[in-house]
C-alpha cells in the first residue's frame, strides 16, 4: 500500500491508462515460489503473516484436522491447506499447500471491481487492494478464479494477501518467506523463480515424481505466486487448486464490451427521442379532437 | 369497470349537454402517488446502479454519499422500487393484456411515430406500446429482484455458488439496461404525447385527449357515465 503511484500499471474501474513515464525502465517482475514438495505444514508463514500485517483472527474450533483456520478470512491472508490423498499405489500422500492470493498477471478481481483505484497492479506484478477506496460490493470475489478475497464482517471491506507490497517496495522479501524453515518459500524475480523451479522439478523427476512441474497458469497470463507440485498434472489434488484457472467468461462479458455498448445504447435511446421531437414534434390534442369527443359522447348516449 | 366509474368525474357542463364530460379521471390520487413513488425509487436505483455499471459514471456515487453508501443504499432502494411497482402492477395488470387490435397497432408503428393516429385501430386504456412496456417492466423488475439478492454480498451472496453469482451479476446488469432504456422511451412518450404528464400529475385528461389516443377507453367512460346518470 506504500508504493508510489508511478509504479502502478493498472487500476480498477479506470478507463484511461496509468502514468507511463516509467514503463520500460527495467522494472523487475517478482514472484513467490511455493515448493509444496518441501513444505512440512508448520504454519510459520501463517504466523509471520499475521505478525507483519498485525492481523489477529478469531480463535476457531478444532474439527480434528491440522488446517487452522478452516478457510481464508479477512484476517487470515494465507493458510496451509492439508489434503490427504491416496495415490495409485495405495499409499497416503499428505499434500500441503500454502493458499492465498496468486497475484495473477490478469487479475479477475481488478477486472470486476467497480471502484476506481480500489484494486491496483504494480509494475512488479503485485496485485494490491487499497481498502480506502473499497466500497465492499464483493465483485472482487465474483471475479477471482481462486476464491481468495474475503469481505470483513467488521468494516465490509475486502482483504487478501498483499505479497507484502510494503516490504517488497523497500527491498525486503515477504514476511512468510522470512519465516519458512525448510526453504519451501522463496522470493525473487519471476525469471529467477522459474529457473529455481526448473531445478526443483528436475530433481523431483529424478526421484520418481515424473509429473512434477511448475504451476504458473497461462489462463490468467501467469501468476506472481507459483507452486512446485509433485503432481502438476493433477493440481486439484492440492485442496482444489484449479487446473486451468481463467477469468470466467461471464465476468468477461459482464465487465467487457457490454458495458460501453449498453451505455451507448441508453444514450442513443435518449438522443433518438430528442430528434424525434425535433423532426416530428409533439402529438397534441386540438379543438377538433374535443369536438369529435363531444360528438361521440352525444351519439353514444343510450336511447 | 366499477373502478373506472368511481375514478370518473362527470363534470357536466351546463344543462344543455348533460353527456359532455369536462374532464375524465385517468389516475386517482392513489395511482399517482404509487406511480411517483415508483418513479422516484427508480431514478435513485438507476443513478446509484449506473455508478457501479461503468467507471465513467462512478462519480454519480457522490450523490449518495460516496461509494460505500451507494453500495449500501442501492439494494434497499431497489427493494422499495419493486414493492411500489408491485402495487402499480396489480392495479394496472388487467388493462395490459394484448388484444388483436393492439397487434395491428404495432404493425402500423410507422404511423404511430409520425402522429398519424387517425389511421390506427382504436386503443383501449393503454396502447400496444404501453402494454409491451408494462410487461417488459414486470420482467425486468422480477429479474432485478431475484438476481439482486444473489449478488447482495452483505447478506445473501454467500448462500449461492460462485457461478450462480457470476450469472446473476450479468443478468442484473442486463435487466437494468433494458429497464433504463425502456424508461427513457416511457419518459419521452410522455413528453411527446401532450396531456400525458398532466394525466399522471393532476390525474385528469380532456375528452379530446381520450378520444384521440384511447378511443375504446373513452367509449367505456361514456357508457359508464351514462349508466350512472341513468336511474335504473
Amino acid at each position: 500500500m506504500a508504493l508510489q503511484s508511478l509504479d502502478i500499471i493498472r487500476r480498477s474501474a479506470t478507463t484511461l491508462p496509468e502514468p507511463e513515464i516509467r514503463v520500460g525502465t527495467g522494472d523487475q517482475v517478482v514472484a513467490k515460489l511455493i515448493d509444496t514438495t518441501k513444505c512440512i505444514g508448520c504454519k510459520a508463514c501463517q504466523v509471520a503473516c499475521m505478525e507483519w500485517n498485525d492481523l489477529r483472527d478469531d480463535i476457531g474450533t478444532n474439527v480434528g484436522q491440522y488446517q487452522n483456520p478452516h478457510d481464508l478470512t479477512a484476517s487470515s491472508w494465507t493458510l496451509m491447506r492439508f489434503a490427504e490423498v491416496e495415490n495409485t499405489k495405495g499409499d497416503l500422500e499428505w499434500l500441503i499447500r500454502k493458499d492465498g492470493c496468486m497475484h495473477c498477471q490478469d487479475p479477475g478481481c481488478l477486472k470486476a471491481c467497480p471502484s476506481p483505484g480500489a484494486i491496483v497492479q504494480y509494475a512488479n506484478g503485485i496485485v494490491d487492494f487499497h481498502e480506502e477506496n473499497c466500497i465492499g460490493c464483493g465483485y472482487c470475489i465474483t471475479g477471482c478464479p481462486f476464491n481468495v478475497p474475503r469481505i470483513s464482517k467488521k468494516d465490509n471491506k475486502a482483504y487478501k494477501c498483499t505479497l507484502c507490497s510494503d516490504r517488497v517496495s523497500v527491498g525486503l522479501e515477504p514476511a512468510c518467506i522470512k519465516s519458512c524453515p525448510t526453504g519451501a518459500l522463496v522470493f525473487g524475480t519471476k525469471d529467477d523463480m522459474k529457473l529455481h523451479a526448473a531445478e526443483r522439478v528436475e530433481d523431483l523427476k529424478s526421484r520418481g515424481f515424473e509429473n512434477a512441474g511448475l504451476y504458473d497458469p497461462p489462463g490468467v497470463s501467469g501468476t506472481h505466486v507459483m507452486y512446485v507440485l509433485h503432481h502438476a498434472d493433477q493440481p486439484e489434488l492440492y485442496s482444489g487448486l484449479p487446473k486451468d484457472p481463467h477469468i470466467s467468461p461471464m465476468v468477461r462479458l459482464w465487465k467487457g464490451f457490454t458495458k460501453p455498448l449498453g451505455l451507448a445504447a441508453m444514450a442513443l435511446t435518449a438522443v433518438v427521442g430528442f430528434f424525434h421531437f425535433i423532426r416530428v414534434g409533439p402529438n397534441e390534442t386540438d379543438a377538433g379532437d374535443e369536438a369529435a369527443a363531444d360528438e361521440m359522447a352525444r351519439s353514444e348516449k343510450a336511447p | 369497470m366499477s373502478e373506472m366509474a368511481t375514478g370518473h368525474s362527470t363534470g357536466e357542463s351546463g344543462h344543455g349537454s348533460p353527456h359532455r364530460l369536462d374532464t375524465i379521471v385517468r389516475y386517482t390520487a392513489n395511482d399517482r402517488t404509487n406511480h411517483w413513488l415508483t418513479a422516484i425509487a427508480f431514478v435513485l436505483a438507476a443513478v446509484s446502479g449506473l455508478a457501479l455499471f461503468h467507471p465513467a459514471l462512478f462519480g454519480l456515487s457522490s450523490l449518495f454519499g460516496g461509494g460505500p453508501w451507494t453500495r449500501i443504499l442501492h439494494p434497499f432502494i431497489g427493494l422499495f422500487m419493486v414493492l411500489a411497482f408491485t402495487f402499480l402492477a396489480v392495479r394496472f395488470w388487467s388493462h395490459n393484456f394484448m388484444q388483436p387490435r393492439d397487434w395491428q397497432w404495432l404493425r402500423q408503428i410507422d404511423d404511430v411515430v409520425v402522429n398519424r393516429e387517425d389511421r390506427l385501430p382504436e386503443v383501449g386504456k393503454y396502447n400496444a406500446g404501453q402494454k409491451l412496456l408494462f410487461w417488459v417492466l414486470v420482467l425486468c423488475l422480477l429479474g432485478l429482484f431475484f438476481t439482486g439478492f444473489v449478488i447482495w454480498r452483505a447478506y445473501f451472496a454467500f448462500y449461492f455458488p460462485i457461478d450462480v453469482v457470476r450469472i446473476a451479476a450479468i443478468l442484473h446488469a442486463l435487466c437494468a439496461f433494458v429497464l433504463v432504456s425502456s424508461i427513457i422511451v416511457h419518459v419521452y412518450a410522455a413528453i411527446w404525447v401532450k396531456g400525458s404528464v398532466h394525466a399522471m400529475t393532476r390525474g385528469t385528461v380532456t375528452p379530446g385527449w381520450a378520444w384521440k389516443h384511447h378511443r375504446a377507453w373513452y367509449r367505456e367512460m361514456i357508457h359508464a357515465a351514462n349508466s350512472r346518470s341513468r336511474p335504473d
